[in-house]
């Protein structure tokens, strides 16, 4: 099973690797890992992606807690929550498919942010299945590059007050 | 007035309580020896970082304080690493201070520097690299906090050389707060409640022990525990000594080379009441097959032990003795329960298993076998000694035939398994108890591991007691060789040796030995009554077995008895 760990940490050298070094060291598996300073400078916030048996996440649910660095850890996937992740995608835009290309970021709600003769490069966020429905929409007409930034997650607020 | 950073580190060592330091100075770490040169505290001179921090490690076990290391850069950390991941393994409250090369060389590849932070990341509690000497005083509160509270483990502490020149106010910091960590104490009445219920429920109860009831000090407990509700109870290798040896309820250890009777008693119980301890594979074998009839109650301080290995009914994080203390009190309550007629067959079966295949071994005419050594070191020393082991047979008999009466009294590598704990951690043991008998049992292949703290030992004027069973093998890879791998005793020969008599006397201690069985109790008791570093050697059968033994991967009932 797929759980998506939300993870507040200290914002201090060689934490990243503390948590890098628990998963490798344990044989646990990162799918995608995003780290950036919350609001109060002194912590972060680890989003992290990973797979296994409810045991396996139990002992990463605790592992996590147990690093001296460690704030606070949320399986954000245990409930309802809202997930995104961007790309940049270079794709070929030459003759009849650069307007192909125009259309298919249009539907996803994609920006164009750079242009060449060549090539146009889209901005798309969205779900993992979004993501993965767009790429391989695009990849028969031809990705250059691809870049993503890996999955941030929070929990929806609650809908009855 | 300003302090240096080396001043500052040994004025907070002295308010952390630190009398005693092992350690071995370098280029990195000579501001700090110079300090410490002029403090109360005392320095012992290691010959190799290793057994500082083995020697610290026991002296920890002994004192139940925080032993403390100090070492310069590169190789001396390096060095120290083996010693840092036993006490990992065993949670052992140790703070290992590394010298570090001068902050603006660092990543340069400099001269004796290691990124020893890096490397000890996933074998310390927690590790810190001190980048200014402002920040000196709060990471040494912290380090000792850590390694003390909770599930205790080694701490490491980097210093630049820079910053323990550098200079700055000093300030200790009286309390610590650390908004990140702040460990379970007390458990929760509700889950009490339900381990206490389901005690009262089931008719075949085993109490089963771990290391966290010597670090807990909760021995006490646990034995009104098991006595209050007339539980049979056995013990890991770790929790060896926080049950009495000799009390009617006793079980022996359990596991690979656990009794007859405590692995038959674990496969058949409806209830394992575990305490603070995780389920090792040396412990469980096969897992399926370990308790597998039964209902779990787990009391642990960590909650990653829980649930790792094995699924738990009633989880309980908590510290054991905090735990035990609750649960005895709810039992107490429970009126109208004959606690003794409830499990009187349960207990008759347990006592009929014990008796079918007690702990034993073939006597030889002529040859000396360990397991006598080891019942002779008991009864002369009334079972008051502490026993400190190496790795391997020798660990194993020790633990099978010295009837540990109280806890903090054995000291061995148990989740690491470091041959070449036993000598230095006895030289810490002697250091920490100096009245008691301090006893090294031995193998002659991990003898020779640390055999160098000889002289720390002469030097500290040290009286340990080092009982060599001499085999000529690396014993219990042989015995693995034996029985498993057709008789081919790849690299297991330890054929040549030196002659440890002469070796004691090299270093000026007192060397004896004995061939025969008859010579035995004469070398002991000549060792007991020499005031000095003796070792003791003992030419035992050269083949003998460690059984019970419980083949890797099997069922702890699937034993190969003697």
């Amino acid at each position: 099973m797929k759980h998506t760990f939300s993870v507040m940490v200290e914002n201090k050298p060689g934490v990243l690797s503390r948590v890098a070094g628990l998963f490798s060291g344990r044989g646990f598996n990162i799918e995608s890992l995003c780290v950036a300073e919350t609001l109060d400078p002194e912590l972060s916030l680890m989003t992290l992606v990973t797979r296994g048996d409810e045991q396996i996440i139990e002992q990463i649910n605790k592992q996590l807690n147990k690093l001296i660095n460690v704030l606070k850890v949320v399986d954000v996937s245990e409930g309802d929550f809202v997930e995104r992740e961007m790309v940049l995608v270079k794709v070929k835009a030459e003759g009849n498919t650069r307007a192909e290309v125009l259309r298919m970021a249009d539907i996803f709600r994609g920006k164009i942010v750079d242009v060449s003769p060549r090539e146009y490069t889209v901005e798309l966020t969205g779900d993992e299945n979004k993501i993965k429905a767009v790429l391989e929409l695009l990849r028969p007409l031809g990705i250059k590059e691809v870049a993503r930034t890996g999955t941030i997650a929070m929990p929806r607020s609650k809908k009855t007050p | 007035m300003k302090l240096t950073g080396a001043q500052i580190l040994i004025e907070c060592l002295k308010k952390e309580g630190v009398d005693l330091i092992f350690g071995f100075p370098g280029g990195a770490v000579i501001d700090i020896y110079d300090e410490l040169m002029k403090s109360s505290i005392r320095h012992v001179l290691v010959r190799h970082e290793q057994a500082a921090v083995h020697a610290a490690d026991a002296y920890a076990r002994v004192t139940g304080k925080v032993g403390v290391v100090l070492v310069t850069s590169g190789p001396g950390a390096t060095n120290t690493v083996t010693g840092i991941a036993s006490a990992y393994g065993d949670s052992i409250p140790v703070v290992v201070m590394t010298g570090q090369v001068p902050t603006k060389l660092i990543g340069n590849d400099a001269f004796q520097e290691v990124d020893i932070v890096g490397i000890t990341r996933p074998c310390t509690k927690h590790n810190y690299l001190v980048k200014s000497v402002k920040d000196v005083a709060q990471t040494v509160k912290e380090a000792f906090h850590l390694a003390r509270s909770g599930r205790p483990g080694p701490v490491l502490m980097d210093l630049p050389k820079d910053v323990m020149v550098d200079r700055t106010e000093f300030k200790y910091p009286e309390v610590i707060k650390m908004r990140t960590y702040n460990p379970t104490y007390g458990a929760h009445v509700g889950q009490i409640e339900k381990a206490g219920k389901l005690i009262v429920q089931s008719s075949r109860p085993v109490l089963y022990a771990g290391g966290g009831i010597i670090s807990s000090n909760a021995a006490e407990e646990l034995t009104e525990l098991a006595t209050l509700a007339q539980i049979p109870t056995t013990a890991t290798l770790m929790g060896l000594g926080g049950f009495p040896g000799t009390h009617p309820l006793w079980m022996g250890m359990l596991g690979m080379h656990g009794t007859y009777c405590s692995n038959m008693a674990v496969a058949n119980c409806d209830l394992l009441i575990a305490v603070g301890a995780r389920f090792d594979d040396r412990v469980t074998g096969k897992l399926d097959a370990f308790a597998s009839h039964a209902k779990i109650i787990h009391i642990d301080i960590d909650p990653t032990s829980i649930s790792k290995n094995v699924r738990v009914d009633v989880p309980i994080v908590a510290d054991c003795k905090n735990a035990l203390g609750k649960l005895v009190t709810f039992l107490k309550g429970e009126k109208g329960i004959n606690w003794k007629e409830k499990h009187e067959e349960w207990l008759a079966q347990v006592r009929d298993w014990d008796k079918k295949h007690p702990l034993s071994y073939k006597e030889e005419k002529g040859v000396i076998k360990p397991q006598y050594v080891v019942e002779k070191l008991y009864e002369l020393t009334k079972g008051k000694a502490i026993i400190t082991t190496e790795v391997g047979q020798n660990q194993m008999w020790a633990a099978q035939f010295y009837k540990f009466a109280e806890p903090r009294s054995l000291m061995t590598s148990g989740g690491l398994g470091v041959m070449g704990y036993g000598f230095p951690a006895a030289i810490g043991a002697q250091l920490a108890a100096p009245d008691r008998i301090v006893i090294d049992i031995a193998g002659d292949g991990s003898i020779q591991m640390n055999i160098q703290e000889m002289a720390t030992a002469m030097e500290q004027r040290l009286p340990v007691k080092i009982a060599i069973l001499n085999n000529q093998y690396l014993g219990m890879v042989r015995q693995w060789q034996e029985l498993f791998y057709g008789k081919r005793y790849a690299a297991t020969s330890l054929a040549t040796a030196p002659d440890f008599v002469k070796l004691a006397e090299a270093y000026g201690a007192v060397g004896l030995r004995a061939t025969k069985p008859e010579e035995v109790v004469p070398v002991i008791k000549k060792a007991l009554k020499t005031p000095n570093l003796v070792i003791m050697e003992f030419v035992i059968a050269h083949e003998e077995k460690v059984y019970p033994m419980v083949p890797a991967g099997k069922a702890t009932t699937e034993m190969l008895l003697v």
